[in-house]
């Protein structure tokens, strides 16, 4: 087995950006998990807010949590789910000084004009109406912010 | 012994009057189309949860309106959500019932709720049998050599 090319592949995984999908209803996370997958993206899905915000290093323990988890390059959110709306979740990242660069789209089923207004007022960068389609994904690539980490020396050629 | 041509043609008709009818719409054809090699039961998988998900959510209506006080909110958000699925899935007559449902929930209409909760159950014992021979179809398709026609 070639040690470099598995370097390589490594590389590439890491390169590609990171979703994380926040949806109560298992199909809806099933769906935008394969539409981001299908976009070249990695993907992590959690079933409320709570847990996203988890994910984030945000959780109850985060002072004492010294691993902040894995880099998120963009977090889709549903608005409606029970507890922590994603209207709640999208505030808890503007707010928190750690992951208030990363953009947070909000997707719903309902297109209701002050929802979509607050919801861009609290600093979401777009608000998607269900079902969610492959043109959609393809377009919220380029909201994607992620740096190479070129850790060491860059490898070229053989 | 059928062939893959007959096939194919009978699951083209087959969807098409599922389409006119209203069961499916477009967005079954765009999850068809997410569909790939490295992931050949994805749609069927899918379908499966949608099925399963869609019994819970009728079992917990039901038991809501046999309570002495109906609780219209959590009815209403119980249905928002089979609409959320139902939309997402393309079952459309069925997100329809659920549209309307989620009216009479407002305006706390008993005998409207009752009436939607009977034609929700209707909806998804008919869309779950069509379901069930369209991939029946696609199974016999691919086991004659055959490939699955898609929508246009």
């Amino acid at each position: 087995m070639d040690s470099s090319s598995t370097t390589v592949g490594m590389k590439e995984e890491e390169e590609k950006p990171h979703v994380l999908v926040v949806d109560d209803s298992l199909i809806d996370r099933k769906i935008m998990e394969k539409l981001f997958t299908n976009s070249a993206c990695k993907v992590t899905t959690a079933e409320s807010g709570q847990k996203a915000l988890e994910l984030l290093g945000q959780g109850e323990d985060k002072h004492t949590h010294m691993n902040k988890g894995p880099k998120i390059n963009l977090v889709v959110t549903d608005y409606c789910m029970p507890g922590m709306t994603g209207y709640d979740l999208l505030r808890k990242v503007k707010e928190s000084s750690d992951i208030k660069e990363i953009p947070v789209i909000v997707v719903s089923s309902e297109n209701v004009p002050t929802r979509i207004e607050k919801c861009l007022e609290e600093g979401a960068q777009e608000f998607i109406l269900k079902p969610l389609k492959q043109s959609d994904v393809k377009k919220l690539r380029c909201h994607m912010q992620f740096r190479r980490s070129i850790k060491g020396r860059l490898c070229i050629g053989a | 012994m059928v062939s893959a041509t007959q096939l194919q043609r009978q699951y083209a008709e087959y969807t098409t009057s599922l389409y006119h009818e209203g069961y499916l719409n477009d967005q079954f054809t765009q999850l068809q189309k997410l569909q790939d090699e490295s992931d050949p039961d994805f749609l069927v998988g899918l379908v499966s949860v949608f099925i399963d998900d869609s019994k819970k959510l009728l079992d917990t209506l039901t038991t809501a309106f046999q309570q002495k006080t109906v609780d219209y909110k959590q009815v209403s958000l119980h249905v928002h959500r089979f609409k959320g699925s139902s939309s997402n899935i393309g079952a459309q007559r069925l997100m329809r019932v659920c549209v309307l449902f989620i009216n009479y929930c407002k305006e706390k209409n008993l005998d409207g709720c009752l009436w939607c909760l009977q034609q929700a159950n209707h909806e998804y014992i008919l869309v779950r049998s069509k379901f069930k021979a369209l991939f029946k179809l696609e199974k016999q398709i691919l086991k004659a050599g055959g490939s699955i026609p898609m929508m246009e």
